[in-house]
């Protein structure tokens, strides 16, 4: 085999597990947009905003310690412990759960019946507003991330595929787990989506919302229950790239990636999501590696769109997003 | 009556002429993607001058007034805060960033204020013949890349000829402006230069790294900025590529680029254009006077780091400034115009950064009219994940004058052309 070969096989993979990565961002998006039409723009921050809530508590940093200090002239900053990562997780769902309710009580509630755009606007609002909250509460400094995940070459893979071609390929352990979880992740979606009675609900009023309203599912629980998934889905997403980065305000800039993943797999599907991960990770790893030399290179950013462009123009609704017919 | 009289004393107050004051804006960026990098800066910059108010009562007897103004590293709201600042009698300007920098060079050269753009910019704004109001001592980032390539020929015997060098770098005209520098060097030292790009804001760099493992450059050197520094160094780790044998410009070399990859990051370089760590006289005084009078810019916490010590060497340049204006022209409150008089007449020696309590803190440098640049030294400092602490491990060396003074004169020259400018020094 050659080595040309060789080495596209390795970036293939590569970009199969680069797009696990895309995915997950893109999951809480698709969460969101099946459950109330919400094309949530904040996705991306929520993720920076649940890393750093995390690193915060697994810390002790005292939120809002420099406002505090600048005002009553202390000098707080830590509470003085640090909590394993198991609990830290636990703690930092909650405050997900607490940020669903006042984004639904204090903003969704207010705008039922409004246009999507507006909608739209009101996320863009959020966003904005989370980035702000976020470093006023955390602080804007880098923080070192480490739930524990292990990172770096995995050796088995290395020896294996050495024996096999003569060239040890680079998977990284991160990226491993981060697929592993993934999976875990979309089947639990799905298991709850299908067989419990809150994921039934969810699918009532994603399908129709007066209809849900009219046999009594409340769409206020419904959607908190929504945002609060959507927030799980960025805390795994923020540890993930938080973890390879550390956490810090780029986070939130993990969206962009997940656009042209949500363009190609649909807005409405979770497994839609995975498989146009996966096309746009590996479609821009395998570009760059087989283009970007004769073009200079960077590639990568503008080929994701460029795909996804692509897939709209055959299939606007992307590969498994419902057909929107609206007659006249 | 008495509510009379104290009104008339607060109406004869207020009303009294604001006593004179050198005005230095600051325009920092403490949110947005760059934060971690921009906080430490102005909170270096502006406690130096809160130090020199508070122990010395000012410059020459004037105090300090430091107008900061949040740019968020956004080119537009660069140019913003310089339009509101400017009419307070602002003496210079510190855009730390080069895309404000280029906006600002022809609307500081017309409202005749100096700026100093110290290791960023339009590198070629050296030649203070075509750029009057631009000062970028004592390094550009065409000094950085010799520096680089001076220290790899140093510690390889003087031979890089058949010898592998990748560049990673953010891809936009600040990560772009070593390219030209490295070709020309390669030509001459005949080493095989690489190219790798990545995309804004370089959160993912897999392809990158892939192709450097397969490749297997001797030396890795990286033109990044923001969160490509640490995904860079944490890519390096994961590829086990050798961290002696990667080195960063100076923007890439601060502690919260390396700490995020932890004990992995152990041995990686950055080029230096000032000392680091907190071993100085002045961080006594700064203690003193600044932190522990609960007068510091920020939080107190980011004293000692890199990026506050450049921030500080800026401040202590700029006082300098003003001090040798003071001296040519004989005023203590002096105007923008008498400002970029002294910033052309500095000379930092290292008698003057010993008595100001920062010895060896930077390179002894001269600027001129002519030469806007100083004489561009560069050291380099190496991380020691162990202690976590950066230490300057050679000492500020000359770079290749004879390339880079051909590249500064060929844009320069292209420059002048394309706008009219007359010289500014004959």
């Amino acid at each position: 085999m050659s080595d040309t070969f060789i080495f596209g096989m390795e970036v293939f993979l590569n970009g199969l597990m680069a797009g696990v990565l895309y995915a997950l961002v893109a999951l809480g998006f698709v969460l969101i947009y099946k459950a109330s039409g919400i094309f949530n723009y904040a996705q991306g921050v929520m993720a920076l905003f649940a890393a750093m809530t995390l690193v915060g508590i697994m810390e002790g940093r005292v939120p809002f310690s420099h406002l505090i200090n600048a005002i009553f002239g202390t000098h707080i900053h830590h509470f003085g412990w640090h909590l394993p990562a198991v609990f830290g997780i636990l703690f930092t769902v909650a405050v997900m759960a607490g940020f669903a309710w006042c984004v639904q009580k204090f903003i969704f509630r207010h705008l039922v019946g409004q246009e999507p755009i507006i909608l739209f606007m009101a996320t863009i609002g959020l966003a904005y507003f989370l980035e702000g909250f976020g470093d006023l509460m955390w602080g804007s400094d880098i923080k070192k991330l480490d739930v524990g995940l292990p990172q770096g070459i995995n050796l088995l893979i290395d020896e294996t595929t050495f024996g096999w071609f003569g060239y040890g390929f680079f998977i990284d352990n991160l990226d491993l787990v981060a697929t592993v979880i993934a999976a875990l992740l979309v089947i639990s979606l799905i298991i709850f989506a299908q067989y419990t009675k809150q994921g039934r609900a969810m699918r009532a009023v994603a399908d129709d919302h007066q209809a849900a309203l009219s046999v009594g599912i409340s769409l206020n629980f419904i959607w908190v229950m929504v945002w609060t998934l959507a927030g799980f889905v960025a805390l795994v997403a923020g540890i993930m790239w938080g973890t390879k980065s550390g956490v810090q305000f780029s986070l939130s800039l993990i969206a962009l990636k997940a656009l042209p993943v949500l363009m190609l797999g649909g807005f409405t599907s979770i497994p839609g999501a995975i498989v146009g991960g996966l096309i746009i990770g590996v479609g821009e790893k395998m570009f760059e590696f087989l283009v970007g030399p004769l073009v200079g290179g960077a590639t990568e950013n503008w080929f994701a769109y460029v795909l996804a462009l692509l897939f709209l123009v055959f299939r606007p609704q992307g590969l498994f997003g419902e057909k929107i017919i609206e007659r006249v | 009556m008495k509510k009379l009289a104290t009104l008339a004393v607060g109406a004869v107050m207020a009303a009294s002429p604001v006593l004179a004051d050198l005005v230095i804006p600051s325009l920092s960026y403490r949110t947005g993607p760059y934060a971690a990098g921009g906080i430490p800066f102005a909170d270096g910059y502006e406690d130096y001058f809160t130090l020199l108010n508070e122990r010395d009562g000012g410059i020459g007897g004037v105090p300090v007034r430091v107008i900061e103004c949040e740019t968020g590293y956004n080119t537009e709201k660069g140019v913003e805060c310089y339009e509101s600042t400017k009419g307070e009698g602002a003496l210079v300007y510190q855009p730390l960033s080069t895309g404000i920098t280029y906006q600002l060079i022809p609307k500081t050269t017309a409202d005749d204020i100096p700026m100093h753009t110290m290791g960023y910019g339009r590198t070629s704004a050296a030649n203070g013949d075509v750029f009057s109001h631009t000062f970028n001592y004592p390094g550009n980032y065409w000094n950085g890349a010799s520096g680089a390539i001076n220290y790899l020929l140093a510690e390889n015997g003087g031979d890089l000829s058949g010898k592998k060098i990748a560049l990673v770098y953010h891809n936009s005209a600040y990560g772009k402006e070593p390219i030209r520098t490295l070709e020309e060097l390669s030509s001459k030292h005949g080493y095989e230069l690489s190219l790798l790009p990545v995309d804004h804001p370089g959160q993912e760099q897999k392809s990158q790294w892939l192709q450097i493992r397969r490749d297997r450059p001797d030396f890795v050197l990286m033109w990044g900025w923001g969160v490509m520094n640490q995904v860079a160094i944490q890519e390096a780790a994961n590829i086990r590529f050798p961290m002696e044998n990667f080195i960063g410009i100076w923007w890439s070399g601060a502690e919260h680029d390396v700490l995020p990859a932890g004990d992995k990051s152990n041995g990686y370089k950055a080029l230096a254009f000032h000392n680091v760590g907190r071993d100085f006289p002045v961080f006594d005084d700064i203690n003193k006077y600044v932190v522990d009078a609960g007068k510091a810019a920020g939080a107190g916490d980011q004293v000692g780091n890199v990026l506050y010590n450049r921030g500080l060497y800026a401040a202590m340049l700029a006082a300098e400034a003003i001090k040798t204006a003071q001296g040519i022209h004989g005023v203590a409150d002096i105007t923008p115009g008498m400002m970029r008089d002294g910033m052309e007449a500095l000379s930092i020696t290292e008698e003057k950064m010993a008595s100001l309590g920062m010895p060896n803190f930077g390179p002894s440098f001269d600027v001129s009219c002519e030469n806007h640049g100083g004489e561009g030294l560069v050291g380099v400092a190496q991380w020691d994940a162990g202690s976590k602490t950066w230490s300057l491990i050679s000492d500020f060396a000359a770079t290749d004058g004879e390339v880079i003074g051909a590249l500064v004169e060929a844009d320069s020259s292209a420059y002048a052309a394309e706008n009219n400018i007359a010289s500014n020094c004959s």
